[in-house]
Parts: structure tokens; C-alpha cells; sequence
């Protein structure tokens, strides 16, 4: 239900804001189907801009489950994303497959989870509220990424890192299909499904899964069950971040070859979006993925029209009414279970009614 | 002149004074809304959708006072938003913040290019009025936005702490329940003090804009969190955190000097606030206890 009102919600946004562009809704929607899933070049691209989406909404999840916005994910992806540019292009040029990809994504992974481990650590050490600390480590990887590769990690007179070395490089699907030639997308959205199906089940039948989303729900009871609760949450802050950092395989590795300034940017606010419509399921986050790769890309294709940036007033739109519908299932779920427990009814005298 | 000269020159401090002015509005309008129980990180969203209105009101009827009253009134707006969504519509207050965010980041470039055809900025308009044979000093200390600032900053403090509607309203964020069981329309005085919040950051984000000149996308550029942030380090008390924001405008306006001044690659300044608000905040998460600390009710619901 929820899903539906968002999707509701954004058509009816998507309509009222062309309209008042002086567009028309209808010209406008088949343009953005026909740029995104009317050709094979268009799909490859929904896909590729889904890819970083579903890693860093994945990502996203995983903290959420322990009931930590990670909205740090963004600058977990940006420097992750160098470190992904500067090992894989320092790897011996004739470093095999086997090798070059996983240790580069390795890199990354380790970079995105150290930048998550500042918020982890002030959350679980001091108590520091991961929302404003995880936007300041945004802003801080922001300018220590841009000085980084202005002073020596970059080529000289660029913002970008030299080419990866071909081991590293992840194929483009169009080396197998040949249907999304042109197109960016790359292996790199089998391996973020695979990663999704992989973390759903671990959160479904791992002692540290289930430990996760049982302090999501009642913190208090984990910590009563003597489950370090603290050291679960960093440890999730800084999954998240390594998750958020795999998103790079799809940007650095999958499409560019190389790092450059800005390379993936918004993917991290994009993966908040994404979680929150996916709700926790692997279906969910895939299909979120999709739909909100599927305006990214479809904002491109209107852009000569309508402003692209609609489509960030559309993922607003689409998060605000999930979760409103969301809150009123749960009021709805509450008030017939709860309710008449925790409140008697009015004249319902003394003590002993329940 | 060198970096110290500028410093310490008087240019300098009224620099930092009028760059106090959107951080402790923001501020400000933070206390009110948390001090109610409702988490406000659509700060940064208010007042960049309020810098929009208060600049394409002004450019279309050239009045600045307009512009002001719409920077103000877009402010209000867009946190009734936020408190309806919050409130009514029982929806966390961080998502709700953040998806308010998304839109004014996104609503502000759509409508920067559906009126003036660019993504970037609108076209420049003119501040508030001020003599200049008045003297650096006193075009700071009379600028007619840090006066409101300053007056608002003693309103709220006075209000929050003599008034009935400050009682109820901080009754609301330390313990709903107990304020809904005395009679306080708990919803109704959480959606008030968001919207009053939301009125005083819109003050914050005109001023920003009319400080420029103009509107650009983005101009905000994370204030809104700083201010949050200088809420937090302020332990939700109005004059403490006017402070705290100037603690962070005076580290902003050195970073720029120090940009301009050395040859120091301009993005190791450039994080320099928001390295310092991460330490604050650091520094200031332990206490639990006293009268610096956190509302105790803040994001739960009567029941």
C-alpha cells in the first residue's frame, strides 16, 4: 500500500509541476518512457544509474535496521570512490582479474567503512547524533576528496585519478548482450543484486543479522539479553559504509575507468530514498532501485524541456507520502492492538480494567 | 595586508556579525521546534526555499521589505509543512526533514530555471538600504537583520521561559504525555512553535540571500546543519546558541580570508567549519544531565 501511494504521489507531482512549467504532462511521460525503458540503450542506462542506487540503499537499510540514518553514505561513496581510482591504477598494468577487481573493491569497501567509523565511533562512544555528524563527514570528504586529488593522488591539472588497470575494470553488459550497446550499464548491477540477496539473507540467518534488527525494535530488551548494543551499532554504521563504498563498482569501475571529482554524487541521498520506499525487502530495494534509476535517467531525457532537478522534487514527494502512508497503517495496526490496552476507555472506572 | 592584519580589522567583525545572522536565525528557529519535541533537520531546506522567495519577491516588485515578508513567510510554510507531516501525519521527523531537503534543493533550481531560465543564480538584487556616512559600526549594530535577530534571540528566551505558551511549549518536549493529561493540545502548540521556527529561519535565508545579492542554487551550502549542530552545543537555550553560531559564522568568514590570504589549497579551509562542528559536537554529546540538555521527550508522540 504504501508503495503505491508514493508512486501515486509522484505521478500527481510529476503532472502538477510539467503543468506549471507550461509543459504538457502527457508529451512529457511519454518522453521519459521512451528515454528510459523504450529502447535497450535506455534500460542499460536505467540500470546503470540504478547500480550505485542499490548499493548505497542497501547500505542505507542495513543501518536502518538497527535504527541509524546513515545519510552519510554520500561522502562514505566519495572517497571510497578514490580510493577505488587510486589502488586501481596503481596496480602492476598486467595484474589479473582475479585479483586486481576484488582488491580494488576491497580498497574502496575499506575506505567507505573508515570514513563511516568517525560517526560510528562518536555515536556508540559519546552518544553524538549520527544524522548531524554523518552530514558533516559528507562535507568534510566533499573538500578533503577535492584537495586529495588537486595534490597529488589526481593527474596534474585535472580532478581525476589516472586509468584503473584493465584487470579492475568491471565488463559493460553490452560485451554480452549486445542489445544495451552505447550504454553504461556494466556487471556491476548482477553483482549489487547479488550483494542485496546476499545481505537479506545474512540479516534473516546471521546471529549478527538478527542481533541488528532486534535492537531496531527494542534496544533495551538486546541490551538486557547482555548483547553489546553499542559496539552492534558501530559495527552496523561501518557495514553500512563499506556497502555505500561497494556502490563504486559501478561509477569507477563499471562506467568511468577512473575517478573524477563528483563521480557519483547524489547516489548517497538517493540510497536514503531508496531504502526507505524498499522497506527492508530485497524486492523492495531492487524495485526502488529501478524507479528512482528510472527518473534519474528519465531527468536527462526531459531536460531540454523541463528542468531534470523536477526529478529531486519528485523523490521528496515520493518519500513523504510512503511514510505517511506507512504512519497510517501503522496507526491503523496500533489502534486496534495497542490502544485499548495501553489507554482504558473514558469511564472505564478503577484500577484492574484492562 | 597580511592574513592577521585582516583578521583583526574592523571589516572583518562586522563580516562575522552579518554572517552570524542566517546560522542564528536557523538556530533560533531550531531551539523553538525542538524545544517542542519536534527534530528539525529541514533547517537547511527552509532556508534555502526562503532565500529563493525572499529574492523573487523582491525582484518582481522591487520592494525589499516584500521580500522579506515573503523569505519569512516561505519559512513558515515550509515548516508547517514539516510539523503537519510530523505531527499529523506521525511521520519520523528525520525522513520528513530529509525529504524536505530533497525538494528545496531540487524546487529551488526548477524554479530558479522556470523564472529567470538559469540553474545557477537569479538575477542580482539590492539589500536593505543603509546610509553609508553612518560608519562601519554602526551600519553592523543598526542592520536592520541582526536587530530582528537580536530581538528575536530575547523574545524566544523570555517567551520559552515566562510565558504560558513557552511553558506548555517546553512541557510538550520534555513529556508529552504528561502535558496531552493536563490539557495542553500538544499537536497544536508542536505545530506552532515548528511554524514560528520556520518563520524566524526564513528571516535567516533572506538575509543570506540579500547579504549576496542574489539567489545560487545550493547557497546555503550546510548552514542549516551548523546551526542544528550549534543548537545541540547550546543545549537548546536561545542566547547559547546565537553564541554558538557565532563561533561557526567567525570560523567562516576566517576560512574565507585565509583562502584568499594563503597559499594553502582553498579546500582545507573550506571544511574547516564543519570539522570544527563535528569536535563540538563531539565534545558536547556526553552531557546528559543539567540544564544543557536534550528535551526529553523530543520525537515521541503523546500517548
Amino acid at each position: 500500500m504504501p508503495a503505491v501511494a508514493g508512486v501515486a504521489a509522484g505521478w500527481l507531482a510529476f503532472c502538477l509541476l510539467v503543468w506549471a512549467y507550461g509543459a504538457s504532462p502527457r508529451d512529457m511521460a511519454v518522453l521519459l518512457a521512451e528515454g528510459t525503458w523504450g529502447t535497450t540503450y535506455g534500460a542499460g542506462q536505467v540500470l546503470f544509474k540504478a547500480t550505485p542506487l542499490l548499493f548505497t540503499g542497501l547500505a542505507v537499510d542495513l543501518a536502518l535496521r538497527a535504527g541509524l540514518f546513515n545519510i552519510g553514505a554520500e561522502g562514505q561513496l566519495a572517497v571510497a570512490s578514490l580510493a577505488a581510482g587510486v589502488v586501481g591504477s596503481r596496480l602492476p598494468a598486467s595484474t589479473p582479474f582475479v585479483i586486481a577487481l576484488p582488491v580494488t573493491v576491497a580498497a574502496a569497501m575499506a575506505a567507505g567503512a573508515s570514513w563511516a567509523a568517525v560517526p560510528a565511533l562518536l555515536k556508540g562512544r559519546l552518544g553524538a547524533h549520527e544524522v548531524i555528524s554523518t552530514i558533516m563527514m559528507n562535507r568534510i570528504a566533499e573538500g578533503l576528496v577535492g584537495l586529495l586529488v588537486a595534490s597529488g593522488l589526481g593527474l596534474t591539472g585535472t580532478v581525476r585519478t589516472p586509468d584503473v588497470v584493465p584487470g579492475a575494470r568491471m565488463p559493460r553488459l553490452d560485451a554480452v548482450f549486445p542489445a544495451f550497446r552505447g550504454s553504461a550499464a556494466s556487471f556491476a548491477i548482477v553483482l549489487a543484486v547479488i550483494a542485496t540477496a546476499l545481505v537479506m539473507i545474512a540479516h534473516q540467518r546471521s546471529r549478527f543479522g538478527r542481533e541488528l534488527g532486534l535492537i531496531g525494535l527494542n534496544p533495551r530488551a538486546m541490551a538486557a539479553e547482555k548483547v553489546p548494543v553499542k559496539r552492534r551499532l558501530e559495527q552496523a554504521l561501518i557495514a553500512s559504509g563499506a556497502l555505500a563504498g561497494a556502490a563504486s563498482l559501478g561509477t569507477v569501475l563499471g562506467y568511468k575507468g577512473y575517478f573524477e571529482e563528483g563521480l557519483g554524487a547524489g547516489a548517497g541521498f538517493g540510497g536514503v530514498a531508496v531504502a526507505l520506499l524498499g522497506r527492508g525487502r530485497f524486492w523492495g530495494l531492487v524495485l526502488a532501485a529501478l524507479l528512482f534509476g528510472t527518473l534519474q535517467q528519465g531527468g536527462l531525457a526531459l531536460n531540454a524541456h523541463v528542468p531534470k532537478e523536477l526529478m529531486d522534487v519528485l523523490q521528496g514527494v515520493v518519500i513523504c507520502a510512503v511514510a505517511l502512508a506507512d504512519a497510517r497503517l501503522r496507526d491503523v495496526v496500533t489502534s486496534a492492538v495497542v490502544r485499548p490496552i495501553a489507554k482504558p476507555a473514558t469511564g472505564a472506572g478503577g484500577a484492574g480494567v484492562t | 595586508m597580511s592574513a592577521l592584519d585582516v583578521i583583526f580589522s574592523g571589516t572583518m567583525l562586522a563580516q562575522t556579525v552579518r554572517m552570524t545572522v542566517p546560522y542564528a536565525c536557523a538556530s533560533l528557529g531550531g531551539v523553538l521546534s525542538e524545544r517542542s519535541g519536534v527534530i528539525n533537520i529541514a533547517l537547511e531546506g527552509i532556508l534555502l526555499s526562503s532565500a529563493l522567495a525572499a529574492v523573487a519577491v523582491q525582484n518582481a516588485t522591487g520592494s525589499a521589505l516584500s521580500g522579506l515578508l515573503a523569505g519569512v513567510a516561505c519559512g513558515a510554510l515550509v515548516g508547517l509543512a514539516h510539523a503537519l507531516l510530523v505531527v499529523r501525519g506521525r511521520v519520523d521527523a528525520i525522513v520528513s526533514g530529509l525529504a524536505i531537503n530533497l525538494v528545496a534543493a531540487g524546487g529551488t533550481r526548477f524554479v530558479l530555471r522556470a523564472l529567470y531560465g538559469s540553474s545557477s543564480n537569479s538575477p542580482s538584487v539590492r539589500n536593505v538600504e543603509i546610509a553609508e556616512s553612518w560608519g562601519l559600526f554602526a551600519r553592523t549594530v543598526l542592520d536592520p537583520f541582526v536587530l530582528l535577530t537580536l530581538a528575536a534571540a530575547g523574545l524566544f528566551a523570555w517567551g520559552l521561559r515566562r510565558t504560558r505558551f513557552g511553558l506548555r511549549l517546553r512541557a510538550c518536549g520534555e513529556d508529552p504525555s504528561a502535558a496531552q493529561a493536563v490539557g495542553v493540545d500538544v499537536g497544536l502548540t508542536r505545530v506552532l512553535a515548528v511554524t514560528i521556527g520556520g518563520a524566524i529561519c526564513g528571516l535567516g535565508g533572506t538575509a543570506l540571500a540579500f547579504e549576496l545579492h542574489q539567489f545560487q542554487a545550493g547557497m546555503t551550502g550546510g548552514r542549516g546543519f551548523i546551526a542544528l549542530a550549534a543548537v545541540i552545543v547550546a543545549g537548546w537555550r536561545p542566547w547559547p546558541a546565537v553564541l554558538a553560531c557565532l563561533a561557526f559564522a567567525a570560523l567562516d568568514a576566517l576560512q574565507i580570508v585565509l583562502q584568499n590570504q594563503t597559499r594553502v589549497p582553498s579546500q582545507l579551509f573550506a571544511v574547516l567549519p564543519f570539522v570544527a562542528t563535528l569536535l563540538a559536537l563531539a565534545a558536547v554529546s556526553r552531557r546528559t544531565s543539567g540544564r544543557a540538555r536534550a528535551p526529553a521527550g523530543i520525537g515521541k508522540n503523546p500517548v
